[in-house]
């Protein structure tokens, strides 16, 4: 991160801009709403703007773009916990708990202890 | 007692230790948060209709653009002491809390439309999801709000003490502030727009 007062006076006129890219951001989000596209083109538009507006507030407002080994390690941990934890859904799908069994040749009875 | 790393970097991390804190902090919101966007696909994917319109973009539009409003100020708030302009800090830094204040006003006359027409939380899935989502989110709103008020009052004299240390401070009350916008930066378009 930059601690002398002439780099940060640079990097202030980036973050006027982020401000600025953000906010052209959010009116295409809310623009593109009303093309009323078909559901998965729609979540895929919506959160590809999402994610490139939550790209640049970690990296440029949160300083993600140049810290410390530490913080990197720390943040890749979670997203691998994020991204098992977004999986957990696909698991309703497969699990078959609940549905009658199909064997060949023969009825299964659950006996029920 | 005289606190160690508060300013200066431990020599194994390279980090203060309230830099690593706070990030181990936002690690676990991040894990928060998810297992609620989590639950969210599970009772999307699920259900046989999900409503479309129910919530008003506009409103919700204008506080996306207040909370990145308010991102920038606070990021100016936390430049302006490593400038050393004390005067520009404390403009930047009431400036976003007001702007705060203005998000929660605005989701106060959101929430009082729909409980008005008895639209509360017990009436389906989507509005369920939609006040626990929203209504955590605003909790940590406030929360900012109190940090943000306590460097703004009787937590504003350590800048005279140790301007190091309350400029880190601040930069750590900067990172939570900018996580809130991010979450909101993905509610806004998951609740109000698909």
């Amino acid at each position: 991160m930059h601690s002398d007062p002439v780099a940060i006076k640079k990097s202030v006129r980036g973050y006027l801009m982020i401000g600025a890219a953000l906010l052209v951001f959010t009116g295409i989000t809310v623009a593109a709403n009303r093309f009323h596209f078909v559901v998965p083109v729609a979540i895929t538009i919506a959160l590809v703007i999402a994610a490139t507006k939550g790209s640049m507030v970690a990296s440029v407002f949160m300083h993600l773009n140049h810290e410390k080994g530490w913080i990197y390690g720390a943040l890749l941990l979670t997203v691998i916990f994020f991204i098992v934890l977004m999986f957990v859904p696909l698991l309703t799908t497969l699990d078959h708990i609940g549905t009658p069994l199909n064997v060949p040749g023969g009825s299964v009875e659950h006996t029920g202890h | 007692m005289n606190i160690p790393y508060t300013v200066e970097e431990r020599p194994d991390t390279g980090l203060a230790n309230g830099k690593l804190g706070i990030w181990l902090f936002l690690a676990s919101e991040v894990m928060l948060f998810g297992a609620l966007f989590s639950t969210y696909i599970i009772l999307r994917v699920g259900a046989v209709e999900w409503p479309h319109g129910e919530l008003n973009i506009t409103l919700g539009a204008i506080n996306t653009v207040i909370l990145i409003s308010s991102s920038v100020t606070m990021v100016m708030a936390w430049a302006s002491l490593k400038m050393n302009d004390w005067g520009k800090h404390r403009l930047y830094l009431v400036l976003t809390w007001v702007l705060a204040l203005v998000f929660l006003i605005n989701k106060y006359f959101e929430y009082s439309a729909h409980l008005a027409t008895g639209e509360g939380p017990w009436r389906s899935t989507f509005l369920a999801i939609y006040f626990t989502l929203t209504g955590l989110h605003g909790l940590h709103i406030i929360g900012g709000m109190v940090v943000m008020g306590y460097f703004l009052g009787p937590g504003a004299k350590m800048w005279k003490q140790n301007p190091e240390q309350f400029t880190n401070r601040i930069e750590y009350t900067g990172l939570y502030w900018h996580f809130v916008d991010l979450v909101w930066i993905f509610l806004f378009p998951v609740l109000y727009l698909l």
